[in-house]
């Protein structure tokens, strides 16, 4: 039977990417520089990958109650998030389907109305 | 430049050692928004590693990580990683093409903790944006 989660909203502002590049290692400038990130096409500062993907995993973790009951997770970067000086906003939805013995999480993550994430998927552990 | 086609099936060192603790988890999770309850690390963490090895890679390459965009990620656990874990990532390019000007790399990290054993693995495609 699926079981739907209520959709929240996640607030994305420049000074949680700072945080973010130094709790994850991931110093690439365009997530910090207007002028770099438009240098290479992007409209302005945009939020790492990993941030938005952060924070759907995230959504599902206290969706089920705690972290370590991921056995597997993925999704692919469809459109980068712009986090402009006023910060940006993610919102996500879900959906969990019992697969067999798995519970399987698939979600809809957008920015502006456009799906940042596709295809995001987490496995849970039976 | 695009990126040497003979990096196929090619693996990095692994990383130096990575000494997990509540401080770099709760340092994460509070950058993502969330409340450290002291429990494993949340899902995304081993990206800690994972950047570690692709920033070596990349490093070894040449390549300027302001030209990256990532693609696509996926991680698939063994365990959970917990405060007192020591992990390392040994990065292998798993396929690699070319489109429009663009090098589409495939990875895959293997993440192990001290007894050598596999914690996680995780598999990612990026985008090198050469100079136009």
């Amino acid at each position: 039977m699926d079981v739907e989660l209520e959709p929240r909203t996640f607030r994305v502002t420049r000074q949680d990417l700072v945080a973010y590049a130094a709790a994850s290692g991931d110093h690439n400038p365009i997530h910090q520089d207007d002028d770099v990130a438009r240098s290479v096409g992007l409209p302005g500062v945009v939020a790492h990958g990993m941030y938005t993907m952060a924070l759907a995993a995230r959504y599902v973790e206290e969706w089920v109650g705690g972290t370590g009951r991921v056995a597997a997770l993925g999704a692919k970067f469809t459109k980068p998030v712009p986090v402009p000086l006023d910060g940006a906003a993610v919102e996500i939805a879900g959906v969990c389907r019992q697969q067999g013995d798995e519970r399987v999480v698939t979600l809809t993550v957008t920015c502006n109305g456009e799906q940042v994430l596709g295809r995001f998927k987490a496995t849970l552990r039976a | 430049m695009p990126i040497d086609q003979s990096l196929v099936g090619r693996s990095f060192p692994p990383t130096r050692p990575y000494a997990v603790s509540r401080e770099k988890i709760q340092q994460f999770v509070t950058a993502t928004g969330g409340e450290y309850d002291d429990g494993p690390a949340p899902a995304t963490f081993p990206i800690v590693v994972a950047f570690q090895a692709m920033n070596d890679f990349l490093e070894a390459e040449q390549v300027d990580l302001f030209r990256i965009v990532h693609g696509e990620q996926r991680f698939s656990y063994r365990r959970a990683i917990e405060p007192g874990d020591v992990l390392r990532a040994t990065l292998t390019v798993a396929s690699l093409r070319q489109i429009g000007g663009a090098d589409i790399v495939g990875t895959s990290s293997l993440i192990t903790d001290e007894s050598g054993a596999e914690v996680c693995t995780g598999t990612a495609t990026i985008v090198h944006r050469g100079e136009s």
